[in-house]
């Protein structure tokens, strides 16, 4: 089946997140939706899928014009979508999430459970995907959870098939696997809309790119084109694609972590006898697919797990065990991996957010009384430094850029006498001008001579930001590597074979 | 959740009280015997109906008036302006509970156990209050503290649940409430507290010497206690903008992961925050025992527990809205005394008139839909 | 899966109160007396020893805590769900021998009226599920069972016709439960906030054309028939049971098919699968096509009327008129039922027969003259739901987006 959209517009308020968007997307092709975050890629599948309804233009499946007024109608006239977020029910069977919205039905409406393992098997089977009918959902991998979403989109019969960033909770063998899938279903003559915003993967799967760049279509551009010409496209200027940075100069060991190991709050081991070294003057990236234990280790070090047995040592002096205060207060830096739930408070001011780690004590507050003439002048100060733009310091933290909320969160952590930055995904979701900038703060920090530990998912980021990289697999250290390693290599580790 | 009764503006609740004050003339002229009858011949005499409905209506208005802000009937003078004290001796007790659940609201912690606080508070300080022989000078603030103490202790623990289980806080609340009312009925039934010598539930009087000055004579129910509700606005408004401690309850309300992430003791603050509030439901207890009361009774938390949600609503979580909220409802329950006993209209009417008031302050569209205000459209 | 000690903990400290029960229980024997009015089968009275009912409760609750240690500690499994609910009726029995020791226990009085107090709850708490399983918190149960108990006896008064006054009862409990949607769905209001505030609503009303309306005239507006006991046939036969369960009115009846029923749906059908998605990740069905919103209504308002049934049985089924108040916080005891008995309607009606027992045995012990206070029999569901709430006996959750509004963007 032919899609096509025709002059999309979808406004939010005074933003247009799609401007006159124009798309076809032909049967027994891979159609690749290229864009930086923020460019509009997932509002105009969400208009495709009839979540959202556009202002102007048109849907047409096989030159018919369509109108879809909710999933439902979308699903019903041939497209599935593979979610970004799975819409999956971890409390459901694999059976019921597949399922759900067709279930197949005995007499008086009572659910006809063994057909729809049936269904799943056939599914399962025909590609090849080994996924149990009967398993939890919550239970099962990321990657198997993605399979059990595309055999959901399979299970109308779907003909036009949407793929919302699906790599960035794989491996790159799952990738590769992923990869395969989408070639078969092509084979089999559907049509397949792959949304990203990762060149390599575009130039390895892609028949077709169209290239967004807020809100808009930008122009076309062929899978033998060079990463850089398409990169360009993508953010609008000539982008360097490097991260600027002098070869470290590492100093004494800063950060010792040895024999770590970390429960979480139902009892699993999430991080296994891990050790490492940062020295001063270095950054370590910790890579590997999200949910290996990154997100627990750089916990550990914070403060906020609680069941643990090893040893984090800074300069000498042991962390694990303290509370999140005593940790800023030895000097860690802590950038979230999620800045809008763990690093922000949104309802609060720019200036509010900048001393939310410090309210307690002067020149905030003193004696419990909060110093606000203080407070002022501060967040001024720091508004200018860090380049963050909005209307003021009293600005919501929910009006800023997700750049701009950014730069608050570096703001606030770097204007802490430091001996470590922990930082998590430091660019996830960010514009390209925000990224560099983030870059160039972490190098900064790192040439200030303290120990930078970085966890980042996207293996670019990681080889170009460290100085050394250790792979995580399943709460363990696969390997401390340099960054020049070949990516195959550092691919295996991130499945958990050893280099 | 809470933040969405932050937004909003006072033109809103204006007209959410009055929708309601309509609604509620609606139902006064519906349950009216003339009414009733002169609608059975309305095509007859139409006039009739309608003047019925004005009778009906202005009169029991009138009468709220008449009983909650300035009596012009009245012989003296002293009679005249007791109304208005009267609305301010209910409005003492409700806004000093609003504020403790303005606290807990805005450190997003949903405390509907007011009702239990008010309790412990008044058990605390009415034990203090009747077997304690001390001056006044030391016997009333130690009764005082002594139910602010245990208001605040019937909070915490609700705060030290959910930060050592994760137990969910309106779910404790509401159980407390129950769980309250019965030890408090128990005591009422045993030496504990009972009064020797009595059958039903009630303890003895409370002796003079802890009780707040009803400084304006014996004809007159409102005490000092009103005082202690104007320091306890200023204080929580000072302890929410401008303290440390009012600081990181905010952050804690918003966002308790980034307040945690930020070095800031959630468990610690959620106790904090639940002893605070339960403090102030409790001093709201003292000024029920220690003030207008003067015996401990099963009805002691009376319907402030709710009262106090619905102020804390109104007033939008803010100190000084509670206080103008608590006015507002101090005055309805103060005007449907007069407004039963002088034209029969129910004292139920109030909670109808209070209910509606929130569910409109709650749904502005609801309101901006009755009077067709077009909604701003906010920029995204 | 997680495995917790807590269980096997409580269990082992339950045992250990029941063996000093049986310690310092008194000599002697209680009379328990099956026979009910009416039995065709009488059967004789029976004496047990205290001493004998209390060793034995105490020794198999003993047996029985090492068995759920042994399971942890040796197969590292999770406690078994029926060792609990076992573990309480022992314990109940253990504790009601020795409160009658040396009186004479009417079993069959007792249980008939623990039933009869639980019928509101069971009715509320199912309306409870229904509710909380589609995402929404309904704190509104008590009004939903006072408006049933009002415009039941107000029609079935007017109408003279008990049938219409259960009906009416049922739309009543639809409606408030409609002006919850109305308000938590479509204009987003905080869930809790509006059912708190309908409780008071419903009750201000009620008051208010009780004074008003009903007050004018009783005999029009305030007296409603009641049902009869209709003895179910060969069922009612069956000793102690039998006339505790099937000699009832058709409230009750319809009762024990509505939580088959809404324990079928639920689970069984393809509405239930719906219902649950939605109240677990509502996002997650509207992108396969399920109308969340509607989803919501319906079930919140079939919810609802199942509550107004539950409220005509203060009316219809025991009173026979409507007083101020008279549901009298049962609402929120079916709220308390509903957690204890963990989102499960089968459960939550064990957990409201558990309450309405624990709220009958305060008449029970009165009548033998006990000196254990009232107040705390009652406080029982109350102190049970914040320990189950506080994670105390096993892992306490709800459907994930229960209390949470969807915005569709």
């Amino acid at each position: 089946m032919k899609l096509e959209l025709r002059g999309i517009t979808k406004r939010f308020g005074a933003l247009a997140a799609n401007d006159n968007v124009s798309l076809v997307a032909e049967a027994g092709q891979i159609h690749c939706l290229l864009g930086e975050n923020g460019a509009g890629k997932s509002t105009l599948m969400n208009v495709l899928y009839g979540l959202y309804q556009a202002d102007s233009g048109q849907i047409l499946l096989d030159d018919k014009p369509v109108k879809f007024s909710g999933p439902g109608d979308a699903m019903a006239a041939g497209i599935g979508m593979v979610h970004q977020h799975f819409m999956l029910i971890p409390v459901f069977t694999v059976a019921e999430n597949v399922v759900l919205g067709h279930e197949p039905v005995k007499f008086g409406g009572v659910l006809d459970i063994a057909a729809a393992r049936k269904k799943v098997r056939e599914i399962s089977d025909r590609f090849g995907f080994d996924v149990d009918p009967d398993a939890i959902v919550g239970e099962l991998p990321v990657g198997v959870q993605q399979r059990v979403e595309i055999i959901k989109a399979l299970i109308t019969d779907a003909k036009v098939l949407v793929f919302d960033e699906p790599t960035a909770v794989l491996t790159p063998q799952e990738t590769d696997e992923l990869m395969a899938i989408m070639r078969q279903l092509r084979d089999s003559g559907r049509a397949i809309v792959f949304i990203t915003h990762k060149l390599r993967e575009v130039k390895e799967v892609a028949d077709k790119i169209t290239v967004m760049r807020l809100g808009k279509v930008v122009g076309e551009a062929k899978p033998s084109d060079t990463a850089e010409a398409m990169a360009s496209m993508m953010v609008g200027r000539a982008v360097d694609l490097e991260v600027r940075k002098t070869p470290a100069k590492p100093g004494a060991a800063g950060l010792e972590v040895s024999g770590l190991n970390v429960w979480n709050h139902e009892g699993q081991q999430v991080l296994n006898d891990v050790s490492f070294q940062i020295h001063a003057g270095e950054i370590l990236v910790i890579a590997g697919v999200q949910g290996n234990g990154q997100t627990e280790l750089t916990e550990a070090i914070l403060g906020t797990q609680t069941k643990h047995h090893g040893s984090i040592k800074l300069s000498g002096h042991e962390l694990l065990g303290k509370t999140v205060k005593q940790v800023l207060d030895a000097g860690v830096g802590f950038v979230p991996e999620d800045r809008t739930e763990d690093g922000l408070v949104a309802d609060f001011t720019i200036a509010e957010n900048l001393m939310l780690d410090r309210s307690d004590r002067a020149p905030f507050a003193k004696r419990g009384v909060l110093q606000l003439d203080f407070l002022a002048k501060f967040a001024a100060e720091k508004v200018a430094q860090y380049d963050v733009r909005a209307q003021g310091i009293q600005a919501k933290a929910s009006q800023l850029s997700g750049g701009n909320q950014q730069k608050v969160v570096l703001a606030r952590e770097l204007s802490r006498e430091l001996k470590l930055l922990v930082a998590s995904q430091p660019t996830r979701g960010l514009d390209v001008g925000s990224i560099e900038f983030v870059h160039e703060q972490i190098v900064a920090a790192r040439d200030s001579g303290i120990p930078v530990l970085i966890v980042a998912t996207e293996l670019d980021e990681a080889t170009q930001l460290g100085d050394r990289i250790a792979v995580m697999y399943q709460g363990k250290i696969m390997g401390i590597v340099p960054p020049d390693t070949d990516r195959t290599v550092l691919g295996k580790m991130m499945a958990g074979l050893s280099a | 959740m809470i933040s969405k009764f932050l937004r909003g503006n006072i033109a809103l609740s204006v007209l959410a009280v009055l929708v309601s004050f309509v609604v509620g003339g609606i139902l006064i002229a519906l349950s009216d015997p003339t009414v009733q009858s002169s609608a059975s011949y309305f095509t007859a005499r139409p006039t009739d109906l309608l003047s019925a409905i004005w009778n009906a209506v202005f009169g029991a208005y009138d009468a709220l008036f008449r009983g909650s802000v300035f009596n012009y009937q009245a012989a003296t003078t002293t009679g005249m302006f007791k109304p208005i004290t009267e609305t301010l001796a209910f409005a003492t007790p409700i806004t000093m509970a609003g504020l403790g659940l303005a606290v807990a609201f805005r450190s997003g912690l949903f405390n509907i156990g007011g009702t239990g606080q008010i309790i412990f508070g008044a058990i605390f300080a009415g034990w203090v209050g009747i077997n304690l022989d001390l001056p006044w000078i030391l016997h009333f603030p130690l009764a005082v503290l002594a139910g602010v103490f245990g208001g605040a202790l019937f909070g915490s623990i609700v705060g030290l649940l959910k930060a050592t289980t994760g137990a969910n806080e309106v779910i404790v609340t509401i159980m407390f409430n129950y769980i309250a009312a019965l030890l408090l009925s128990y005591f009422l039934k045993t030496p504990f507290l009972q009064a020797p010598h009595n059958i039903n539930p009630i303890s003895k009087p409370i002796l003079a010497s802890a009780k707040y000055p009803a400084f304006l004579g014996p004809n007159f129910r409102l005490h000092a206690g009103v005082f202690a509700m104007l320091a306890a606005v200023a204080l929580v408004w000072w302890l929410l903008n401008r303290s440390t401690l009012g600081f990181q309850f905010r952050a804690l309300g918003h966002n308790p992961s980034a307040a945690r992430v930020a070095g800031i003791n959630i468990g610690l603050n959620y106790v904090l925050v639940m002893a605070v509030s339960g403090a102030l439901a409790g001093l709201a207890g003292t000024s029920q025992i220690l003030g207008t009361e003067g015996s401990l009774t099963t009805g002691v938390a009376a319907s402030f527990g709710f009262d106090a949600i619905t102020v804390a609503l109104l007033g939008r979580n803010n100190p000084f809205g509670v206080l103008a909220a608590g006015i507002l409802f101090g005055g309805l329950r103060a005007g449907a005394v007069t407004m039963q006993a002088s034209q029969g209209v129910p004292i139920d009417i109030v909670f109808i008139v209070q209910s509606m008031i929130v569910l409109f302050i709650a749904a502005p569209p609801l309101v901006r839909s009755i009077f067709r205000i077009r909604a701003k459209v906010e920029a995204a | 899966m997680k495995l917790s000690n807590k269980t096997p903990i409580i269990l082992a400290v339950v045992a250990f109160l029941a063996v000093l029960i049986a310690a310092f229980a008194p000599s002697g024997t209680t009379e328990i007396k099956f026979q009910a009015e009416g039995d065709l089968l009488p059967l004789p009275n029976i004496d047990v020893s205290v001493m004998a009912v209390t060793w034995f409760a105490a020794i198999l609750m003993l047996l029985l805590a090492a068995y759920s240690w042994f399971r942890r500690l040796v197969q590292k499994r999770s406690s078994i769900a029926w060792l609990s609910p076992v573990f309480g009726v022992l314990f109940v029995l253990s504790v009601l021998t020795t409160l009658y020791a040396g009186k004479t226990m009417t079993l069959t009085a007792l249980l008939q009226g623990s039933l009869s107090l639980a019928v509101p709850l069971i009715f509320g708490s199912l309306a409870g599920v229904l509710s909380e399983r589609v995402g929404v918190v309904n704190i509104a149960i008590e009004g939903q069972l006072l408006a049933g108990a009002f415009c039941s006896a107000l029609v079935a008064s007017l109408t003279h016709s008990i049938w219409l006054g259960l009906i009416t009862a049922g739309i009543a409990g639809a409606l408030v439960a409609l002006v919850l949607a109305v308000f938590a769905i479509r204009y987003v209001v905080d869930q809790i906030i509006v059912g708190v505030v309908l409780n008071v609503l419903v009750m201000g009303i009620t008051n208010f054309l009780f004074s008003t309306l009903m007050g004018g005239n009783l005999a029009l507006f305030n007296s409603p028939p009641r049902f009869d006991t209709m003895p179910v046939p060969l069922l009612s036969q069956i000793p102690v049971l039998g006339p505790v369960l099937f000699v009832q009115t058709p409230i009750v009846y319809l009762m024990y098919l509505a939580v088959g029923v809404v324990w079928f749906v639920l689970f069984k059908t393809r509405w239930g699968l719906r219902v649950r998605a939605v109240g677990e990740y509502p996002k997650a069905a509207d992108t396969v096509g399920i109308k969340v919103y509607r989803t919501r209504y319906m079930s919140l308002m079939i919810g609802g009327s199942l509550a107004g049934i539950g409220g005509a049985f203060f009316t219809l089924g025991q009173v026979g008129a409507f007083g101020k108040e008279m549901t009298n916080g049962a609402g929120y005891i079916a709220l308390a039922a509903l957690i204890f008995g963990r989102w499960n309607p089968l459960y939550a009606a064990l957990a409201a027969l558990l309450f309405g027992f624990s709220e009958n045995l305060q008449f029970g012990l009165a009548i033998i003259g006990s000196h254990v206070p009232s107040e705390f029999l009652l406080m029982l569901p109350y102190a049970l739901t914040v320990i189950a709430v506080a994670g105390l006996v096993g892992k306490v959750t709800g459907p994930a987006a229960s209390g949470k509004a969807y915005i569709k963007s």
